[in-house]
């Protein structure tokens, strides 16, 4: 299973690297302008305020997921608008194997760039502004980082396929998947405004006082247990007797 | 590989209130090309379906190359190669990486893969644009990269959903000896459905005719014919009117007359005995000039079975 999940990544990769055309043309602009931008220009820009800044791990965050978020649904919407999703149906792939693949393509790329910028940005600061010193991230804040986007890019991906098995088109699905993603963002924050000020003392207490690892594995629990679950939503829903009849 | 390589046991697939498929027993012999005809909407691409275990019958059962449709339908999709309605290529991708995809699915080692690549693009006479990437290609050349996609891992059978539709009749012609040249040479079994009664006259040995789900005849093509279509007479002359066309019909081994394009064209009941029939033709004043007899093809097989359903 393992060997045919890497055969649909490599398909996966090799399709987001000719969306331009050439393979080389959708490399840089795939991985080389992102990582130029936020491995390279961004933290020279900022400079030790880079690594010591509370927003630098949210961005670490929330950069795979709206990765995550474009790539599942070309893959899995636009695998059926371009009417191949039958004939691969037709293969001896097995469904979870396309579900496991596509969902690791995705995942690995949104992912995977996430937490290469930010090596490379960690090395262009130190470069451009060591001046002798070593500037580090914290390694609790590295793991958390690491942790919780991978499980966050993993809830992207798994909404998504549910989200593009539901939609007429590419667009639709990555609209949708968009504007949900949104709302949880500015949901969260406007919710959180809109807490009683005793609710929001409370919570400011707890998490304030909570350790950091206590308050990343209460997170990344939840995140845990909504991966689950889409997850297994979308291995109920991507099966072939049902998918054939889309 | 068993001697029957797809057996079906009333075989049905209902849609909500509409019978797709309905009953449908067959037998497909291993190693041979067998035509599945039916107008749009017949039912073909449902059975195709079912039987690669894409669809589960709502009722009866199917096997293929000895495996159940319903229970093993892994191994089945894993010894078969199929080429559905559409090319169903990757278009950013060039034709040699839509192969290697299909290549790896099926397990082919790296140094197999290339060599059975390049052979099938040789063959096919793609190799030279292997590097292209297929989304200016022609229907045509898309439909033959298809084809090589089917037959990459050698299947035992191979299902082909209309495979020559959409194509000008060059370009079908081509894809057929293509096809006849690849696949049946390396000893599969070919399952295709098609709308050209020609093509599968000349491609299967033999047929069966769906229509609304049902099956309505199967066989050789040369059965087909004699058993529904009978022997048939097109005499050109002058002088063809109602009445000659009701006299004729009045004899006993006259089955059916019609004209086309100022000829007539006569159906035997049995044996196509032409004396009486010019006789009849001279005696009612109908000029003669020319007169041919031969069998009915697969398409007025096909069109009297589609009547006859209508009836």
């Amino acid at each position: 299973m393992i060997r045919d999940i890497w055969t649909m990544v490599w398909k996966e990769w090799r399709e987001i690297f000719l969306q331009r055309g050439t393979f080389r043309g959708g490399v840089f602009s795939a991985i080389v302008i992102p990582l130029g931008l936020l491995g390279i220009f961004i933290p020279w820009q900022e400079g030790r305020h880079w690594a010591q800044s509370a927003i630098t791990p949210v961005l670490w965050v929330w950069l795979p997921v709206f990765l995550v978020a474009t790539m599942i649904c070309e893959s899995f919407a636009g695998e059926r608008e371009r009417k191949t999703l039958e004939t691969l149906l037709a293969s001896r792939l097995a469904d979870r194997t396309i579900l496991f693949g596509k969902i690791a393509a995705a995942v690995g790329y949104g992912w995977g760039l996430a937490i290469a910028s930010m090596a490379l940005g960690l090395i262009t600061v130190n470069l451009v502004h060591g001046h002798g010193d070593l500037i580090l991230l914290p390694a609790q804040t590295i793991l958390v980082v690491c942790a919780i986007s991978l499980l966050a890019s993993a809830l992207a991906a798994s909404a998504g396929v549910l989200i593009s098995l539901r939609a007429a088109t590419v667009r639709q699905a990555q609209q949708t998947l968009s504007l949900s993603l949104m709302g949880i963002m500015f949901g969260g924050v406007f919710g959180l405004q809109a807490l009683p000020p005793e609710w929001k003392a409370w919570l400011f207490r707890t998490f304030a006082g909570a350790h950091l690892g206590t308050t990343t594995l209460i997170g990344g629990g939840v995140l845990l247990a909504l991966d689950l679950l889409l997850i297994s939503a979308a291995m109920a829903r991507f099966q072939r007797a049902r998918l054939i009849l889309d | 590989m068993p001697e029957i390589a797809i057996r079906t046991e009333e075989l049905t697939r209902d849609f909500a209130n509409v019978r797709a498929v309905d009953g449908l027993n067959l037998e497909v012999e291993a190693g041979t090309v067998f035509g599945f005809l039916g107008p749009n909407g017949s039912g073909k691409t449902t059975t195709i379906r079912m039987l690669l275990g894409l669809l589960e019958p709502s009722s009866g059962r199917a096997e293929v190359l000895g495996l159940d449709t319903r229970t093993q339908s892994g191994q089945i999709r894993a010894i078969s190669g199929a080429l559905l309605e559409n090319p169903a290529l990757y278009e950013r991708f060039s034709a040699e990486d839509n192969l290697d995809f299909y290549a790896r699915i099926w397990r082919i080692g790296a140094a197999e893969r290339r060599m059975r690549i390049r052979q099938l693009l040789n063959h096919l006479g793609l190799w030279e644009r292997r590097k292209e990437t297929v989304v200016k290609w022609s229907r045509g050349m898309k439909q033959k990269l298809a084809v090589a996609r089917a037959l990459l891992h050698r299947p035992a059978l191979i299902f082909l959903d209309e495979p020559t539709a959409g194509l000008d009749p060059v370009a079908a012609a081509a894809l057929r000896a293509d096809l006849e040249s690849l696949a049946v040479g390396d000893g599969a079994t070919v399952f295709l459905t098609t709308h050209n009664l020609a093509e599968a006259e000349k491609f299967c040995r033999r047929v069966a005719v769906i229509r609304e789900g049902k099956l309505l005849a199967v066989g050789h093509p040369d059965e087909l014919r004699s058993q529904r279509g009978g022997l048939k007479a097109e005499v050109l002359g002058r002088g063809f009117n109602p009445e000659v066309l009701l006299a004729l019909r009045a004899l006993p081994l006259v089955a059916s007359t019609e004209l086309q394009n100022g000829r007539l064209v006569i159906g035997f009941s049995g044996k196509a005995d032409l004396a009486p029939v010019v006789a009849l033709l001279v005696t009612l004043g109908v000029q003669v000039e020319e007169v041919h007899k031969g069998k009915a093809s697969l398409e007025d097989v096909f069109l009297t079975l589609m009547e006859e359903e209508t009836a």
